[in-house]
């Protein structure tokens, strides 16, 4: 399984897309990652507030929210006829949308792009639905490389409480009914989220993820991603780099970060 | 790799390529209506037909918006929602489908566009293998002259507008066109297509086709294949 840790940020992983210019992408591209309701619109909610205190342009992006295929999407949602594959191609069109006509730009004009998903969460629900890992990965490969993901990780469990608590009932998708995971959407919901969390576990590794550990309270999750965000924007311009520094010298950058922070 | 997935069937897919005005929507026409007199049961698809993308095309197109890449994924998503939806299961209950292009005409068109090849031919894998391809070859020239003088107006991603290959809207078409003929011709082999003298009279286009198909499929409807048991359910050229 190709291992893409050691792409530089903002290089595409394995495919250029045809008229694009990779050259001068100078803002940072953040992604928030992580199954169906693990807090991940909660954080970002925090997030985007936060970094434009601190003095940063900010574009919050998110899946299904392309002018092109946006609306489409939801519609076919609508309706009960729309197959694994068709469903990873519209979420594709939807992305590569947002990725020429929001994402690059933004980062060309020095943005910070702090998206909800990311090109792993159509990979995720393509895996998840049985679809071959090669075909998607090659598929996706026309994705830029992020400075950070993210992946807020939680149990299925403690997932289902957080429906249960916090909306009141399951959803058609977020249960996997399409592709008739169980018997009813509770069943159907554990089956599908802890397949999703699977796929999401076996794609850390490959692609540098971060694990946070949503399980904890809301607050101390934020605490803890706006440490890791921090980091990016004190790291060298080649962040590379990054990783040859040692653990003391990255506290002490999370300290600066943090007081940066507070005299903001 | 192999570039499509196996047809299990018992149906039987047979598709056309070509390029624009090269007859190959008439001749699958003739052919779908000879195999439905002969008792089979026929299914058709279309090219960018499924209602599912329907709006979403529609807005790309008015609004210029598409570029290569979302265009290649806008119809490769048409594709994915006719094959999971029509092709394969009518497939599987032995019909006999007969599709107008197929998933080589992203092959050509999407790089003729700059999308890289190895990436758009990886994004088809899900699609079957047809049992039957027809290709329409046709000089550049003839074909250009059947679609300039019969019809309207040009659209703009029709003729390749997006390529800033011309600002003629007509000059675009025909270098579009020229390269896209080019990548069929380059496929012909590779992709095992039966070629058809699209020059030659509709008639005999038409039984060449049914030569090949009666050569391919038997004389006799295979089983698991489905239709109505007519004594015309023997095929006769």
């Amino acid at each position: 399984m190709p291992n893409y840790r050691d792409r530089p940020p903002l290089s595409y992983y394995r495919t250029a897309l045809p008229g694009v210019d990779y050259s001068e992408l100078q803002g940072k591209l953040i992604v928030i990652e992580g199954p169906d309701a693990v807090g991940r619109s909660t954080q970002i909610r925090g997030l985007k507030p936060w970094l434009e205190e601190l003095g940063h342009a900010v574009l919050d992006t998110g899946m299904a929210r392309s002018a092109l295929a946006g609306k489409g999407i939801k519609e076919a949602k609508q309706g009960n006829t729309l197959g694994p594959v068709t469903m990873t191609m519209y979420y594709l069109t939807d992305f590569a949308d947002r990725l020429e006509n929001e994402i690059i730009p933004a980062l060309r004009a020095g943005v910070v792009v702090l998206t909800d998903r990311y090109i792993y969460s159509v990979m995720a629900r393509a895996l998840a639905r049985g679809e071959n890992r090669a075909w998607m990965e090659r598929t996706a490969g026309f994705a830029l490389v992020p400075h950070a993901t993210f992946y807020l990780r939680a149990e299925v469990q403690h997932l289902v409480s957080r429906v249960v608590v916090g909306r009141g009932s399951f959803d058609y998708w977020e249960s996997g009914l399409d592709n008739g995971f169980g018997r009813n959407m509770h069943d159907s919901f554990v089956r599908y989220q802890s397949r999703l969390i699977k796929v999401f576990d076996s794609l850390a590794e490959p692609y540098g993820f971060e694990v946070v550990d949503a399980t904890r309270p809301p607050v101390e999750v934020f605490e803890s991603l706006k440490a890791s965000v921090a980091r990016i924007f004190d790291a060298p311009e080649h962040s590379q780099a990054e990783d040859s520094r040692k653990p003391a010298q990255r506290v002490q950058s999370i300290r600066s970060a943090k007081a940066a922070g507070r005299r903001n | 790799m192999p570039f499509f997935l196996p047809n299990r069937g018992p149906g039987r897919l047979i598709i056309v390529e070509g390029i624009d005005g090269s007859g190959k929507s008439t001749q699958i026409a003739l052919l779908s209506q000879w195999l439905r007199l002969r008792g089979f049961a026929v299914a058709f698809s279309e090219w960018n037909s499924s209602p599912l993308v329907k709006e979403t095309t529609r807005r790309g197109k008015k609004k210029e918006m598409f570029t290569p890449t979302s265009f290649s994924l806008i119809h490769a998503t048409d594709f994915a929602d006719r094959m999971e939806r029509y092709i394969l299961p009518l497939l599987k209950a032995g019909a006999v489908v007969c599709a107008d292009r197929y998933a080589y005409t992203a092959f050509a068109r999407d790089v003729v566009r700059g999308v890289d090849r190895a990436w758009v031919r990886n994004l088809y894998r899900f699609a079957l293998k047809p049992d039957l391809a027809f290709y329409f070859k046709v000089p550049l020239e003839t074909a250009l002259g059947r679609i300039l003088g019969g019809r309207n107006a040009l659209k703009y991603y029709e003729a390749g507008m997006d390529l800033g290959l011309s600002r003629n809207i007509e000059e675009s078409f025909r270098i579009f066109q020229g390269r896209i003929l080019a990548e069929y011709e380059s496929m012909i082999e590779e992709m095992g297509f039966h070629v058809i003298d699209a020059t030659k009279s509709i008639e005999s286009q038409q039984k060449e086709m049914r030569r090949i198909v009666l050569r391919e499929f038997g004389t006799v409807r295979p089983p698991g294949v489905l239709g109505v048991d007519l004594n015309a359910a023997r095929l006769h050229a």
